[in-house]
């Protein structure tokens, strides 16, 4: 039998729908429509919440438009709504979350609601087929080294303060680089010309990972010895990314050695930095492993993840009731219980 | 490369190897270069650790806790020869125990608890901070029975009831993250270190900060 989700995500600047289809006969996963919308705010800026919600509510039926015209399916084929639940900005959580809602109570359909890590984890996993990996989930909100043991993602560090994405997107907005893809990509491409290392504190403390003190840290050298003529922007980004990425890399390490792991997926939106791509590379090929890792269409929040997990646990008898579809801006990728695997 | 050596492990920082030192058996540990690290970054962690873990493992020593004894110190090659520890892992232990009755285990677990608060207890009087409490780095000695900590690799010292907390905090989350099974067992060690380590209260109070953190914790009650 064939089931077919529709997913919804706006947990962040991102609004993405899909919809995804599983063959419960063929076990195959098919792809039929990933539409994503993103509020893009000026150079030296972030985006709010109350902003980031706005833009949601605008572009959101559009979205939902284009969405099922490329599937091709029409409403009926549709089994299950799945949305963003958390964790997230609160306003454009509950702006996309309200029309999930409308279309279940419109439609007649059962609603799923989704822990957006666990749709990132799931859409990796099915993507590149890798089995039983170590994740490095990292984007502008999240930072987490996690492993599956029964029956739920456990964290096995995490960062303690802010998320490595929200590191470099703040640091992007000093040296005023442009939002647009993403901060991260620009910093990316600063980095290439990078040619001069500078020392950064280096923060692991046991598993876990803190990036606030980093970021104060080059803010001030940003201030004192880009006027100077000390350093150059690029010479920045190179230090940044190098000295967070090898924090990532080692705790992720650390996460393979203790469990016996040979295997490491990469998602989030900073997953798909090429440069933290080629150190996990390094460092996996070291051990004889093999890293995974997606492109932007799967790596950056979209409403795929979304429907592909939902469905997941909605074909184990999953579902969320109305008067239970709020959202939460916190909850933790342990409080799952992974119905759909061994 | 160690004359002489059998590659035993391939961990996350370090190779080990099992040679001869002078007359005894060694684990011999070699800190190697990362090559996914700017090299800048890599000499100066790789420097830092490798004396940091020698004297970390010696102060817990002079303390009376049992650790490897350190035989030699190679800076040059990044390398330490310590004493080799006839044992097995409590990581190992709590493994296995699925083929024992639960009467067995249950009384197993309480002697390693027991073992691990005394041996927390001295390790944080003597203001050494492991930095890696995982259960895969403490050791049971086949001879005695006595508990063994491992890897100083990325011990510190400091007096702050904020860095053991911290320590104590890495422990408590092996225990949920891989023996889902055992997690009862922390509450026990916990007991035993705060009796055995007198200025046990401002780090237990840390302790509870320290759980409230990491992002997206759920706050409700």
């Amino acid at each position: 039998m064939r089931h077919i989700a529709i997913g919804l995500e706006g947990s962040a600047n991102k609004l993405g729908i899909g919809i995804v289809a599983h063959d419960d006969v063929t076990g195959k996963v098919e792809i039929l429509s990933n539409i994503r919308h993103t509020h893009i705010t000026p150079p030296g800026t972030g985006f709010l919440p109350r902003d980031t919600a706005a833009h949601h509510r605008e572009h959101v039926l559009p979205v939902l438009e284009n969405a099922l015209r490329e599937a091709r399916i029409t409403i009926k084929d549709i089994n299950v709504i799945c949305f963003t639940k958390g964790p997230g900005m609160g306003a454009p959580l509950a702006s996309v979350a309200i029309v999930a809602r409308t279309l279940s109570l419109l439609w007649d359909k059962p609603l799923v609601g989704v822990n957006h890590c666990i749709g990132h984890i799931e859409m990796g996993r099915e993507i590149t087929g890798a089995e039983n990996p170590v994740v490095l989930y990292v984007s502008g909100g999240n930072t987490q080294v996690i492993a599956y043991a029964e029956k739920r993602y456990r964290i096995f560090g995490e960062t303690l303060d802010i998320a490595v994405g929200n590191c470099l997107d703040r640091f992007a907005r000093v040296l005023n680089l442009s939002n647009d893809p993403s901060p991260g990509y620009n910093i990316e491409q600063a980095a290439k010309s990078g040619k001069t290392f500078i020392e950064l504190p280096y923060t692991v403390k046991g598993m876990d990972v803190s990036f606030s003190g980093i970021l104060s840290y080059i803010e001030m050298i940003a201030q004192d010895q880009l006027a100077s003529g000390e350093c150059t922007p690029e010479d920045l980004c190179f230090s940044l990314q190098e000295t967070i990425f090898a924090m990532l890399v080692e705790t992720t390490e650390r996460a393979m050695a203790h469990i016996g792991s040979k295997e490491v997926l990469i998602v989030g939106g900073v997953g798909c930095n090429l440069r933290l791509q080629e150190m996990m590379m390094q460092m996996v090929g070291q051990r004889g492993g093999k890293v995974f890792a997606t492109d932007e269409r799967f790596c950056i929040d979209n409403g795929i993840m979304i429907a592909h997990a939902g469905l997941l646990a909605f074909r184990t008898g999953f579902t969320t009731k109305l008067e239970e579809s709020f959202c939460t801006q916190r909850f933790r990728t342990d409080e799952v219980y992974v119905s759909w695997r061994d | 490369m160690i004359d002489n050596g059998v590659l035993i492990k391939q961990g996350a920082e370090a190779r080990i190897y099992i040679a001869p030192f002078l007359t005894r058996k060694a684990i011999v540990k070699e800190r190697f270069s990362k090559s996914y690290r700017h090299p800048i970054l890599d000499k100066k962690l790789t420097a830092r650790r490798v004396t940091q873990e020698a004297r970390c493992l010696y102060k817990c020593r002079r303390s009376g806790l049992d650790t490897p004894v350190v035989y030699f110190v190679d800076t040059e090659n990044s390398t330490i020869y310590m004493e080799y520890v006839e044992g097995k892992t409590v990581k190992d232990i709590l493994q296995e125990q699925s083929d024992d009755d639960e009467e067995t285990s249950r009384l197993k677990n309480e002697e390693i608890a027991n073992n691990i608060g005394i041996a927390l207890a001295n390790m944080h009087a003597a203001d050494v901070i492991h930095g890696d409490l995982t259960t895969s780095n403490l050791l049971c000695r086949d001879l005695t029975g006595s508990l063994v900590v491992i890897d100083f690799g990325l011990s510190y010292v400091s007096i702050l009831p904020e860095d053991k907390a911290v320590d104590l905090y890495v422990l408590e989350r092996t225990f949920t993250s891989t023996h889902p099974n055992s997690e009862t067992m922390f509450a026990p060690i916990l007991e035993i270190y705060t009796k055995k380590y007198k200025d046990s209260g401002p780090v237990i109070s840390k302790l509870e900060e320290v759980r409230l953190r990491g992002r997206k914790r759920s706050m409700v009650g």
